[in-house]
Protein backbone atom coordinates (compact mmCIF):
# COMPACT_ATOMS: atom_id res chain seq x y z
CA UNK A 1 0.00 0.00 0.00
CA UNK A 2 1.36 3.41 -0.95
CA UNK A 3 1.57 6.38 1.38
CA UNK A 4 0.35 9.95 1.18
CA UNK A 5 2.84 12.83 1.33
CA UNK A 6 1.74 13.39 4.93
CA UNK A 7 2.35 9.75 5.91
CA UNK A 8 5.78 9.82 4.26
CA UNK A 9 6.90 12.92 6.14
CA UNK A 10 5.57 11.54 9.43
CA UNK A 11 7.22 8.14 8.86
CA UNK A 12 10.57 9.75 8.19
CA UNK A 13 10.37 11.85 11.35
CA UNK A 14 9.37 8.84 13.44
CA UNK A 15 12.28 6.81 11.99
CA UNK A 16 9.83 4.29 10.55
CA UNK A 17 9.64 2.77 7.07
CA UNK A 18 5.94 3.38 6.91
CA UNK A 19 3.01 4.65 8.96
CA UNK A 20 -0.71 4.44 8.45
CA UNK A 21 -3.67 6.55 9.45
CA UNK A 22 -4.71 6.09 13.07
CA UNK A 23 -1.24 5.09 14.27
CA UNK A 24 0.26 6.97 17.24
CA UNK A 25 3.86 8.07 16.73
CA UNK A 26 6.48 10.10 18.51
CA UNK A 27 8.07 12.25 15.86
CA UNK A 28 11.22 14.37 15.71
CA UNK A 29 10.46 18.05 15.29
CA UNK A 30 12.42 20.32 12.92
CA UNK A 31 10.96 23.60 14.17
CA UNK A 32 8.90 24.31 17.30
CA UNK A 33 7.25 27.71 17.30
CA UNK A 34 5.61 29.94 19.88
CA UNK A 35 4.33 33.51 20.06
CA UNK A 36 3.77 36.15 22.73
CA UNK A 37 0.41 34.63 23.72
CA UNK A 38 1.28 30.94 23.79
CA UNK A 39 5.00 30.88 24.63
CA UNK A 40 4.81 32.44 28.12
CA UNK A 41 2.71 29.47 29.29
CA UNK A 42 5.07 27.06 27.51
CA UNK A 43 8.14 28.67 29.10
CA UNK A 44 6.51 28.41 32.52
CA UNK A 45 5.86 24.69 31.97
CA UNK A 46 9.32 24.11 30.43
CA UNK A 47 10.96 25.47 33.56
CA UNK A 48 9.02 22.97 35.68
CA UNK A 49 10.75 20.12 33.85
CA UNK A 50 14.05 21.09 35.43
CA UNK A 51 15.93 21.09 32.12
CA UNK A 52 18.44 23.85 31.56
CA UNK A 53 18.56 24.08 27.77
CA UNK A 54 16.12 23.57 24.92
CA UNK A 55 16.78 20.47 22.78
CA UNK A 56 18.29 22.54 19.95
CA UNK A 57 18.66 26.31 19.93
CA UNK A 58 18.35 26.34 16.13
CA UNK A 59 15.01 24.53 16.18
CA UNK A 60 13.00 26.58 18.65
CA UNK A 61 11.59 29.81 17.24
CA UNK A 62 9.86 32.46 19.34
CA UNK A 63 8.09 35.29 17.59
CA UNK A 64 6.24 37.96 19.58
CA UNK A 65 3.81 39.05 16.86
CA UNK A 66 0.31 39.07 18.37
CA UNK A 67 0.16 42.01 20.76
CA UNK A 68 3.31 43.77 19.54
CA UNK A 69 4.29 46.58 19.47
CA UNK A 70 3.02 45.92 23.00
CA UNK A 71 -0.51 47.12 23.47
CA UNK A 72 -0.43 47.42 27.25
CA UNK A 73 1.62 46.64 30.33
CA UNK A 74 0.42 43.06 30.60
CA UNK A 75 1.34 42.19 27.04
CA UNK A 76 4.69 43.93 27.49
CA UNK A 77 5.31 41.59 30.43
CA UNK A 78 4.45 38.60 28.22
CA UNK A 79 6.90 39.74 25.54
CA UNK A 80 9.53 40.27 28.19
CA UNK A 81 9.24 36.60 29.20
CA UNK A 82 10.01 35.61 25.59
CA UNK A 83 12.86 38.08 25.27
CA UNK A 84 14.59 36.91 28.44
CA UNK A 85 14.08 33.23 27.64
CA UNK A 86 15.35 33.67 24.07
CA UNK A 87 18.45 35.46 25.34
CA UNK A 88 19.06 32.93 28.08
CA UNK A 89 18.70 30.05 25.62
CA UNK A 90 20.56 31.89 22.86
CA UNK A 91 17.81 31.02 20.38
CA UNK A 92 18.84 31.51 16.76
CA UNK A 93 15.33 32.21 15.50
CA UNK A 94 13.98 34.78 17.91
CA UNK A 95 12.71 37.93 16.22
CA UNK A 96 11.90 41.10 18.07
CA UNK A 97 11.47 44.83 17.51
CA UNK A 98 12.36 45.81 13.93
CA UNK A 99 12.96 42.17 12.96
CA UNK A 100 9.56 40.85 13.96
CA UNK A 101 6.98 39.78 11.42
CA UNK A 102 3.82 37.71 11.48
CA UNK A 103 5.18 34.26 12.32
CA UNK A 104 3.68 32.23 9.48
CA UNK A 105 4.85 34.72 6.89
CA UNK A 106 8.26 35.25 8.46
CA UNK A 107 9.38 31.61 8.84
CA UNK A 108 8.94 30.61 5.16
CA UNK A 109 10.27 33.99 4.00
CA UNK A 110 13.50 33.47 5.93
CA UNK A 111 13.81 29.83 4.88
CA UNK A 112 13.60 28.66 8.48
CA UNK A 113 10.86 26.19 7.53
CA UNK A 114 11.69 24.10 4.43
CA UNK A 115 10.00 21.36 2.38
CA UNK A 116 9.85 17.97 4.08
CA UNK A 117 9.97 19.47 7.58
CA UNK A 118 7.85 18.49 10.55
CA UNK A 119 6.82 21.69 12.31
CA UNK A 120 4.70 22.21 15.39
CA UNK A 121 3.61 25.63 16.50
CA UNK A 122 1.65 26.89 19.46
CA UNK A 123 -0.55 28.77 17.04
CA UNK A 124 -3.38 27.23 15.09
CA UNK A 125 -2.29 28.69 11.74
CA UNK A 126 0.96 26.73 11.86
CA UNK A 127 -0.68 24.60 9.15
CA UNK A 128 0.43 27.32 6.67
CA UNK A 129 3.76 25.57 5.97
CA UNK A 130 2.00 22.73 4.17
CA UNK A 131 2.27 25.06 1.19
CA UNK A 132 6.01 24.27 1.13
CA UNK A 133 5.39 20.54 1.26
CA UNK A 134 6.05 20.32 5.01
CA UNK A 135 3.88 18.67 7.66
CA UNK A 136 2.94 21.41 10.08
CA UNK A 137 0.26 21.60 12.71
CA UNK A 138 -0.94 23.73 15.58
CA UNK A 139 -0.56 22.57 19.16
CA UNK A 140 -0.94 24.11 22.60
CA UNK A 141 1.55 25.52 25.06
CA UNK A 142 2.13 22.25 26.93
CA UNK A 143 3.07 20.53 23.67
CA UNK A 144 5.45 23.39 22.92
CA UNK A 145 6.98 23.07 26.39
CA UNK A 146 7.68 19.36 26.09
CA UNK A 147 8.89 19.67 22.49
CA UNK A 148 11.31 22.42 23.52
CA UNK A 149 12.64 19.92 26.07
CA UNK A 150 12.89 16.69 24.10
CA UNK A 151 12.50 17.68 20.44
CA UNK A 152 9.68 15.17 19.96
CA UNK A 153 5.92 15.38 19.77
CA UNK A 154 3.21 12.72 19.95
CA UNK A 155 0.96 12.62 16.92
CA UNK A 156 -1.81 10.46 15.60
CA UNK A 157 -1.26 9.89 11.88
CA UNK A 158 -4.24 11.61 10.27
CA UNK A 159 -6.43 10.30 7.51
CA UNK A 160 -6.24 12.48 4.40
CA UNK A 161 -8.96 14.15 2.37
CA UNK A 162 -7.72 14.85 -1.15
CA UNK A 163 -9.01 17.89 -3.00
CA UNK A 164 -8.61 17.81 -6.77
CA UNK A 165 -8.96 21.40 -7.89
CA UNK A 166 -9.06 21.97 -11.61
CA UNK A 167 -9.78 24.76 -14.08
CA UNK A 168 -8.56 28.25 -14.81
CA UNK A 169 -9.37 30.84 -12.15
CA UNK A 170 -11.68 33.59 -13.40
CA UNK A 171 -10.45 37.21 -13.25
CA UNK A 172 -10.55 38.54 -9.68
CA UNK A 173 -10.63 35.09 -8.07
CA UNK A 174 -7.71 33.97 -5.90
CA UNK A 175 -6.45 31.29 -3.53
CA UNK A 176 -8.52 32.83 -0.74
CA UNK A 177 -11.71 32.28 -2.71
CA UNK A 178 -10.76 28.62 -3.29
CA UNK A 179 -10.22 27.90 0.40
CA UNK A 180 -13.34 29.81 1.46
CA UNK A 181 -15.30 27.80 -1.11
CA UNK A 182 -13.89 24.54 0.30
CA UNK A 183 -14.70 25.51 3.90
CA UNK A 184 -18.19 26.44 2.73
CA UNK A 185 -18.63 22.97 1.22
CA UNK A 186 -17.27 20.82 4.04
CA UNK A 187 -17.94 23.08 7.05
CA UNK A 188 -15.84 24.18 10.03
CA UNK A 189 -15.62 20.59 11.24
CA UNK A 190 -15.48 19.01 7.80
CA UNK A 191 -11.83 18.03 8.03
CA UNK A 192 -11.68 17.44 11.79
CA UNK A 193 -8.47 15.54 12.73
CA UNK A 194 -7.69 15.10 9.01
CA UNK A 195 -4.93 16.21 6.65
CA UNK A 196 -6.17 18.20 3.65
CA UNK A 197 -4.12 17.55 0.51
CA UNK A 198 -4.68 20.14 -2.21
CA UNK A 199 -3.94 18.91 -5.73
CA UNK A 200 -4.97 19.60 -9.33
CA UNK A 201 -3.89 21.95 -12.11
CA UNK A 202 -5.36 25.04 -10.42
CA UNK A 203 -3.12 24.49 -7.41
CA UNK A 204 -0.12 23.67 -9.62
CA UNK A 205 -0.50 27.06 -11.29
CA UNK A 206 -0.78 29.07 -8.06
CA UNK A 207 2.08 31.14 -6.68
CA UNK A 208 3.43 30.43 -3.19
CA UNK A 209 1.45 33.29 -1.63
CA UNK A 210 -1.86 31.78 -2.74
CA UNK A 211 -0.75 28.29 -1.74
CA UNK A 212 0.09 29.57 1.73
CA UNK A 213 -3.32 31.27 1.99
CA UNK A 214 -5.01 27.95 1.19
CA UNK A 215 -3.00 25.82 3.62
CA UNK A 216 -3.27 28.56 6.27
CA UNK A 217 -7.02 28.11 6.51
CA UNK A 218 -7.06 24.29 6.71
CA UNK A 219 -7.66 24.79 10.44
CA UNK A 220 -10.86 26.70 9.66
CA UNK A 221 -12.24 23.41 8.31
CA UNK A 222 -11.00 21.67 11.46
CA UNK A 223 -8.02 20.18 9.59
CA UNK A 224 -4.91 18.99 11.36
CA UNK A 225 -2.82 20.12 8.41
CA UNK A 226 -3.02 21.28 4.83
CA UNK A 227 -0.43 20.22 2.29
CA UNK A 228 0.57 20.81 -1.33
CA UNK A 229 3.08 18.64 -3.20
CA UNK A 230 6.23 20.72 -3.77
CA UNK A 231 7.15 21.43 -7.39
CA UNK A 232 9.18 23.83 -9.55
CA UNK A 233 7.32 26.84 -8.08
CA UNK A 234 8.21 25.65 -4.57
CA UNK A 235 11.81 25.07 -5.63
CA UNK A 236 12.04 28.59 -7.04
CA UNK A 237 10.72 30.00 -3.75
CA UNK A 238 12.91 28.00 -1.37
CA UNK A 239 16.21 27.68 -3.22
CA UNK A 240 17.45 31.16 -2.33
CA UNK A 241 15.96 31.12 1.16
CA UNK A 242 16.45 27.67 2.69
CA UNK A 243 18.71 27.70 5.73
CA UNK A 244 18.85 23.89 5.79
CA UNK A 245 18.80 21.06 3.22
CA UNK A 246 15.27 20.20 2.17
CA UNK A 247 13.48 17.21 0.72
CA UNK A 248 10.50 16.98 -1.62
CA UNK A 249 7.92 14.31 -0.84
CA UNK A 250 4.93 13.28 -2.94
CA UNK A 251 2.01 10.93 -2.46
CA UNK A 252 2.16 7.48 -4.06
CA UNK A 253 -0.38 6.81 -6.82
CA UNK A 254 -1.94 4.07 -4.67
CA UNK A 255 -1.99 6.12 -1.46
CA UNK A 256 -5.15 5.70 0.59
CA UNK A 257 -7.52 8.65 0.98
CA UNK A 258 -10.54 8.91 3.23
CA UNK A 259 -12.31 10.92 0.57
CA UNK A 260 -11.58 12.66 -2.74
CA UNK A 261 -13.40 15.92 -3.46
CA UNK A 262 -13.37 17.44 -6.96
CA UNK A 263 -13.72 21.18 -7.45
CA UNK A 264 -13.98 22.99 -10.77
CA UNK A 265 -12.89 26.62 -10.48
CA UNK A 266 -13.83 27.86 -13.95
CA UNK A 267 -17.01 29.52 -12.72
CA UNK A 268 -15.89 30.36 -9.20
CA UNK A 269 -16.99 33.78 -7.93
CA UNK A 270 -15.21 35.78 -5.23
CA UNK A 271 -16.42 34.41 -1.89
CA UNK A 272 -17.40 36.10 1.34
CA UNK A 273 -17.59 34.38 4.73
CA UNK A 274 -20.52 36.01 6.52
CA UNK A 275 -20.66 36.29 10.32
CA UNK A 276 -20.09 34.29 12.50
CA UNK A 277 -18.42 31.22 11.01
CA UNK A 278 -15.77 30.83 8.28
CA UNK A 279 -18.06 28.21 6.71
CA UNK A 280 -20.91 30.70 6.25
CA UNK A 281 -19.85 31.28 2.64
CA UNK A 282 -21.79 33.24 0.04
CA UNK A 283 -20.94 34.39 -3.48
CA UNK A 284 -20.11 38.07 -3.66
CA UNK A 285 -23.17 38.60 -5.85
CA UNK A 286 -25.29 37.70 -2.81
CA UNK A 287 -23.64 40.36 -0.63
CA UNK A 288 -25.92 43.32 -1.23
CA UNK A 289 -25.94 46.70 0.58
CA UNK A 290 -23.54 45.63 3.32
CA UNK A 291 -21.92 48.85 4.52
CA UNK A 292 -18.46 48.40 6.00
CA UNK A 293 -16.91 50.45 8.82
CA UNK A 294 -13.44 48.96 8.62
CA UNK A 295 -11.44 47.02 6.04
CA UNK A 296 -8.28 45.13 7.03
CA UNK A 297 -5.72 43.83 4.54
CA UNK A 298 -3.09 41.78 6.33
CA UNK A 299 -2.54 38.70 8.54
CA UNK A 300 -0.82 35.33 8.10
CA UNK A 301 -3.61 34.53 5.63
CA UNK A 302 -3.30 37.47 3.23
CA UNK A 303 -0.65 39.98 4.22
CA UNK A 304 2.10 39.05 1.77
CA UNK A 305 3.61 41.33 -0.87
CA UNK A 306 1.50 39.68 -3.60
CA UNK A 307 -1.64 40.56 -1.61
CA UNK A 308 -0.51 44.16 -1.16
CA UNK A 309 0.22 44.48 -4.89
CA UNK A 310 -3.29 43.27 -5.73
CA UNK A 311 -4.75 45.81 -3.31
CA UNK A 312 -2.56 48.63 -4.63
CA UNK A 313 -3.54 47.87 -8.19
CA UNK A 314 -7.18 48.43 -7.27
CA UNK A 315 -6.60 51.40 -4.96
CA UNK A 316 -4.34 53.32 -7.37
CA UNK A 317 -5.76 56.78 -7.95
CA UNK A 318 -8.85 56.02 -5.81
CA UNK A 319 -9.89 57.11 -2.34
CA UNK A 320 -11.32 55.05 0.50
CA UNK A 321 -14.99 55.81 1.21
CA UNK A 322 -15.42 58.55 3.80
CA UNK A 323 -17.41 56.22 6.07
CA UNK A 324 -14.84 53.43 5.95
CA UNK A 325 -11.42 52.98 7.53
CA UNK A 326 -8.84 50.98 5.57
CA UNK A 327 -6.02 49.39 7.51
CA UNK A 328 -3.12 47.77 5.67
CA UNK A 329 -0.65 45.53 7.50
CA UNK A 330 2.50 44.45 5.65
CA UNK A 331 3.34 41.33 7.65
CA UNK A 332 7.14 41.31 7.74
CA UNK A 333 9.89 43.94 7.68
CA UNK A 334 10.94 42.69 4.22
CA UNK A 335 7.42 43.01 2.84
CA UNK A 336 7.15 46.44 4.47
CA UNK A 337 10.33 47.58 2.72
CA UNK A 338 9.33 46.00 -0.59
CA UNK A 339 5.93 47.70 -0.47
CA UNK A 340 7.58 51.01 0.28
CA UNK A 341 10.19 50.69 -2.46
CA UNK A 342 7.67 49.54 -5.04
CA UNK A 343 5.63 52.68 -4.40
CA UNK A 344 2.69 50.83 -2.84
CA UNK A 345 2.83 53.00 0.28
CA UNK A 346 2.24 56.15 -1.78
CA UNK A 347 -0.79 54.53 -3.39
CA UNK A 348 -2.14 53.45 0.01
CA UNK A 349 -1.53 56.81 1.67
CA UNK A 350 -2.99 58.74 -1.26
CA UNK A 351 -6.06 56.48 -1.03
CA UNK A 352 -6.37 57.43 2.68
CA UNK A 353 -5.40 54.04 4.05
CA UNK A 354 -3.56 53.59 7.35
CA UNK A 355 -0.37 51.52 7.22
CA UNK A 356 0.36 49.45 10.31
CA UNK A 357 3.67 47.93 11.41
CA UNK A 358 3.79 44.11 11.13
CA UNK A 359 1.47 42.59 13.76
CA UNK A 360 -1.39 40.12 14.11
CA UNK A 361 -3.13 42.98 15.99
CA UNK A 362 -6.71 43.41 14.80
CA UNK A 363 -7.15 39.88 13.37
CA UNK A 364 -7.86 38.60 16.85
CA UNK A 365 -9.26 41.82 18.25
CA UNK A 366 -6.00 42.46 20.04
CA UNK A 367 -5.12 46.02 19.14
CA UNK A 368 -4.36 48.32 16.19
CA UNK A 369 -7.90 48.37 14.83
CA UNK A 370 -10.46 46.90 17.25
CA UNK A 371 -14.19 47.16 16.40
CA UNK A 372 -16.84 49.08 18.34
CA UNK A 373 -20.33 47.76 19.13
CA UNK A 374 -22.39 47.26 15.99
CA UNK A 375 -19.52 47.86 13.57
CA UNK A 376 -18.89 45.72 10.51
CA UNK A 377 -15.44 44.76 9.25
CA UNK A 378 -14.46 43.24 5.92
CA UNK A 379 -11.10 41.57 6.25
CA UNK A 380 -8.56 39.34 4.54
CA UNK A 381 -7.93 37.50 7.82
CA UNK A 382 -9.14 34.02 8.75
CA UNK A 383 -11.82 34.03 11.44
CA UNK A 384 -15.15 35.77 11.90
CA UNK A 385 -16.31 34.29 15.19
CA UNK A 386 -18.43 36.32 17.61
CA UNK A 387 -16.27 39.11 19.03
CA UNK A 388 -13.22 38.05 17.03
CA UNK A 389 -12.14 41.58 16.11
CA UNK A 390 -13.57 43.50 19.01
CA UNK A 391 -16.97 44.07 20.57
CA UNK A 392 -19.11 40.90 20.87
CA UNK A 393 -21.81 42.72 18.88
CA UNK A 394 -19.53 43.64 15.98
CA UNK A 395 -19.50 41.63 12.74
CA UNK A 396 -16.65 40.27 10.62
CA UNK A 397 -16.80 39.30 6.93
CA UNK A 398 -13.86 37.45 5.34
CA UNK A 399 -12.66 37.94 1.77
CA UNK A 400 -9.67 38.19 -0.59
CA UNK A 401 -7.40 41.27 -0.79
CA UNK A 402 -9.02 42.24 -4.12
CA UNK A 403 -12.53 42.28 -2.67
CA UNK A 404 -11.26 44.11 0.42
CA UNK A 405 -9.61 46.87 -1.64
CA UNK A 406 -12.57 47.36 -3.99
CA UNK A 407 -15.02 47.39 -1.08
CA UNK A 408 -12.96 49.95 0.85
CA UNK A 409 -13.39 52.38 -2.04
CA UNK A 410 -17.12 51.76 -2.30
CA UNK A 411 -17.75 51.62 1.45
CA UNK A 412 -19.73 48.42 1.03
CA UNK A 413 -19.00 44.87 -0.11
CA UNK A 414 -18.49 44.81 -3.88
CA UNK A 415 -16.75 42.64 -6.45
CA UNK A 416 -13.25 43.75 -7.50
CA UNK B 1 -12.92 9.05 39.15
CA UNK B 2 -16.48 10.28 39.57
CA UNK B 3 -17.82 13.78 38.88
CA UNK B 4 -21.25 15.11 39.74
CA UNK B 5 -22.51 18.52 38.70
CA UNK B 6 -24.93 20.80 36.99
CA UNK B 7 -24.91 21.04 33.20
CA UNK B 8 -24.16 24.22 31.26
CA UNK B 9 -25.26 23.39 27.72
CA UNK B 10 -24.07 25.03 24.48
CA UNK B 11 -24.49 24.37 20.76
CA UNK B 12 -22.15 23.39 17.91
CA UNK B 13 -18.81 25.02 17.03
CA UNK B 14 -18.22 26.79 20.34
CA UNK B 15 -14.88 28.42 19.50
CA UNK B 16 -11.89 29.49 21.52
CA UNK B 17 -12.73 33.18 21.00
CA UNK B 18 -15.98 32.49 22.82
CA UNK B 19 -14.39 30.35 25.53
CA UNK B 20 -11.84 33.08 26.27
CA UNK B 21 -11.84 36.20 24.08
CA UNK B 22 -8.43 37.32 22.79
CA UNK B 23 -8.79 40.67 24.56
CA UNK B 24 -7.98 38.81 27.79
CA UNK B 25 -4.97 36.92 26.42
CA UNK B 26 -2.48 39.48 27.64
CA UNK B 27 -2.29 37.33 30.74
CA UNK B 28 -2.05 33.65 31.59
CA UNK B 29 -3.30 34.19 35.14
CA UNK B 30 -5.83 31.41 35.71
CA UNK B 31 -8.23 33.31 37.97
CA UNK B 32 -8.33 36.23 35.57
CA UNK B 33 -9.03 33.94 32.63
CA UNK B 34 -11.79 32.17 34.57
CA UNK B 35 -13.42 35.53 35.32
CA UNK B 36 -14.12 35.94 31.57
CA UNK B 37 -14.72 32.32 30.57
CA UNK B 38 -17.56 31.92 28.01
CA UNK B 39 -18.66 35.53 28.53
CA UNK B 40 -19.28 36.40 24.87
CA UNK B 41 -21.92 33.67 24.51
CA UNK B 42 -23.00 33.37 28.15
CA UNK B 43 -22.30 36.53 30.11
CA UNK B 44 -23.48 34.92 33.37
CA UNK B 45 -21.28 31.82 33.15
CA UNK B 46 -18.43 33.10 35.37
CA UNK B 47 -21.01 34.12 37.98
CA UNK B 48 -23.17 30.99 37.77
CA UNK B 49 -20.63 28.22 37.44
CA UNK B 50 -20.17 26.12 40.58
CA UNK B 51 -17.25 23.81 41.41
CA UNK B 52 -17.81 20.44 39.72
CA UNK B 53 -20.20 21.75 37.06
CA UNK B 54 -20.09 20.17 33.64
CA UNK B 55 -20.07 21.76 30.18
CA UNK B 56 -22.08 19.87 27.56
CA UNK B 57 -21.79 20.91 23.92
CA UNK B 58 -22.47 19.82 20.36
CA UNK B 59 -20.02 19.25 17.52
CA UNK B 60 -16.52 20.70 17.17
CA UNK B 61 -16.21 22.20 20.66
CA UNK B 62 -13.11 24.40 21.05
CA UNK B 63 -12.57 25.14 17.37
CA UNK B 64 -10.33 28.03 16.34
CA UNK B 65 -7.16 29.07 18.04
CA UNK B 66 -4.54 26.89 19.75
CA UNK B 67 -4.67 29.00 22.91
CA UNK B 68 -4.31 26.72 25.92
CA UNK B 69 -5.89 29.60 27.81
CA UNK B 70 -9.23 28.14 26.66
CA UNK B 71 -9.07 24.81 28.52
CA UNK B 72 -7.19 26.65 31.27
CA UNK B 73 -10.07 29.13 31.70
CA UNK B 74 -12.54 26.22 31.89
CA UNK B 75 -10.38 24.30 34.35
CA UNK B 76 -9.87 27.40 36.49
CA UNK B 77 -13.66 27.87 36.53
CA UNK B 78 -13.65 24.56 38.44
CA UNK B 79 -15.57 22.80 35.69
CA UNK B 80 -15.00 19.10 36.31
CA UNK B 81 -15.49 17.78 32.79
CA UNK B 82 -16.46 18.82 29.26
CA UNK B 83 -18.66 16.49 27.23
CA UNK B 84 -19.19 17.20 23.54
CA UNK B 85 -20.37 15.34 20.48
CA UNK B 86 -16.93 16.10 19.04
CA UNK B 87 -13.96 18.31 19.87
CA UNK B 88 -11.74 20.45 17.67
CA UNK B 89 -8.36 18.81 17.37
CA UNK B 90 -6.02 21.26 19.12
CA UNK B 91 -8.48 21.82 21.97
CA UNK B 92 -8.83 18.05 22.42
CA UNK B 93 -5.06 17.67 22.49
CA UNK B 94 -4.63 20.53 24.95
CA UNK B 95 -7.17 18.94 27.33
CA UNK B 96 -5.41 15.57 27.22
CA UNK B 97 -2.04 17.27 27.74
CA UNK B 98 -3.09 19.48 30.64
CA UNK B 99 -5.42 16.99 32.31
CA UNK B 100 -8.85 18.57 31.86
CA UNK B 101 -11.23 15.59 31.65
CA UNK B 102 -13.20 15.46 28.41
CA UNK B 103 -15.55 12.91 26.91
CA UNK B 104 -17.10 12.43 23.49
CA UNK B 105 -20.72 11.39 23.66
CA UNK B 106 -23.89 11.50 21.62
CA UNK B 107 -26.29 12.00 24.49
CA UNK B 108 -26.51 15.72 23.67
CA UNK B 109 -30.26 15.71 22.89
CA UNK B 110 -31.04 13.96 26.17
CA UNK B 111 -29.61 16.61 28.45
CA UNK B 112 -30.92 20.06 29.33
CA UNK B 113 -29.07 23.00 30.81
CA UNK B 114 -29.42 22.78 34.57
CA UNK B 115 -29.71 18.95 34.61
CA UNK B 116 -27.58 17.23 37.18
CA UNK B 117 -25.43 14.42 35.84
CA UNK B 118 -22.88 11.98 37.21
CA UNK B 119 -19.84 10.90 35.21
CA UNK B 120 -17.82 7.80 35.98
CA UNK B 121 -14.57 8.32 34.08
CA UNK B 122 -13.39 4.75 34.65
CA UNK B 123 -16.42 3.09 33.11
CA UNK B 124 -17.31 5.94 30.73
CA UNK B 125 -20.90 5.89 32.00
CA UNK B 126 -22.87 9.11 32.35
CA UNK B 127 -25.99 9.11 34.52
CA UNK B 128 -28.81 11.64 34.23
CA UNK B 129 -29.75 12.00 37.89
CA UNK B 130 -33.38 13.12 37.45
CA UNK B 131 -34.35 9.63 36.22
CA UNK B 132 -31.11 7.63 36.55
CA UNK B 133 -30.92 7.08 32.79
CA UNK B 134 -27.43 5.96 31.75
CA UNK B 135 -25.39 6.80 28.64
CA UNK B 136 -22.18 5.11 27.53
CA UNK B 137 -19.17 6.94 26.11
CA UNK B 138 -16.20 5.64 24.11
CA UNK B 139 -12.89 4.98 25.85
CA UNK B 140 -9.75 6.83 24.79
CA UNK B 141 -7.10 4.97 22.76
CA UNK B 142 -4.43 3.40 24.98
CA UNK B 143 -1.72 5.90 24.00
CA UNK B 144 -3.84 8.85 25.16
CA UNK B 145 -4.99 6.97 28.25
CA UNK B 146 -1.33 6.59 29.24
CA UNK B 147 -0.87 10.37 29.09
CA UNK B 148 -4.06 10.91 31.06
CA UNK B 149 -3.02 8.30 33.64
CA UNK B 150 0.39 9.96 34.00
CA UNK B 151 -1.47 13.15 34.96
CA UNK B 152 -0.92 14.99 31.69
CA UNK B 153 1.87 15.41 29.16
CA UNK B 154 4.27 17.18 31.51
CA UNK B 155 4.37 14.26 33.93
CA UNK B 156 4.41 11.79 31.02
CA UNK B 157 7.48 13.46 29.55
CA UNK B 158 9.12 14.00 32.94
CA UNK B 159 8.98 10.25 33.49
CA UNK B 160 10.87 9.76 30.24
CA UNK B 161 13.64 12.32 30.78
Amino acid sequence: MGMTITEKILAKHANLDSVKAGQFIEANVDIALGNDITAPLAIKEFKKLGIKKVFDKNKVSLIPDHFTPNKDIKSAEQSKILREFAKDQDLTHYYDQADVGVEHVLLPEKGIVVPGDLVIGADSHTCTYGALGAFSTGVGSTDLATTMAIGKVWLKVPETIKFVITGKLPQGVYGKDIILHIIGIIGVGGALYRAMEFTGDTIENLNMADRMTICNMAIEAGGKSGIITPDAITEEYVKSRAQRPYEFFASDPDAKYLEVIHIDTTKLEPKIAFPHLPSNIKNISEAKNIKIDQVVIGSCTNGRIEDLRIAANILKGKTVNENTRLLIIPTTPLIYKQAMEEGLFSIFLDAKATISPPTCGPCLGGHMGVLAKGEKALTTTNRNFVGRMGHPESEVYLCSPAVAAASAIKGEIVAP
Amino acid sequence: MIFKGKVHKYGDNVNTDEIIPARYLNTSDEAELAAHCMEDIDIDFPKNVQPGDIIVAGENFGCGSSREHAPLAIKASNVSCVIAQSFARIFFRNCINMGLPILESNFYQEIKSGDEIKIDLDTGIITRLRDNKKFKTEKFPEFMQNIINAGGLMSYVKNKI
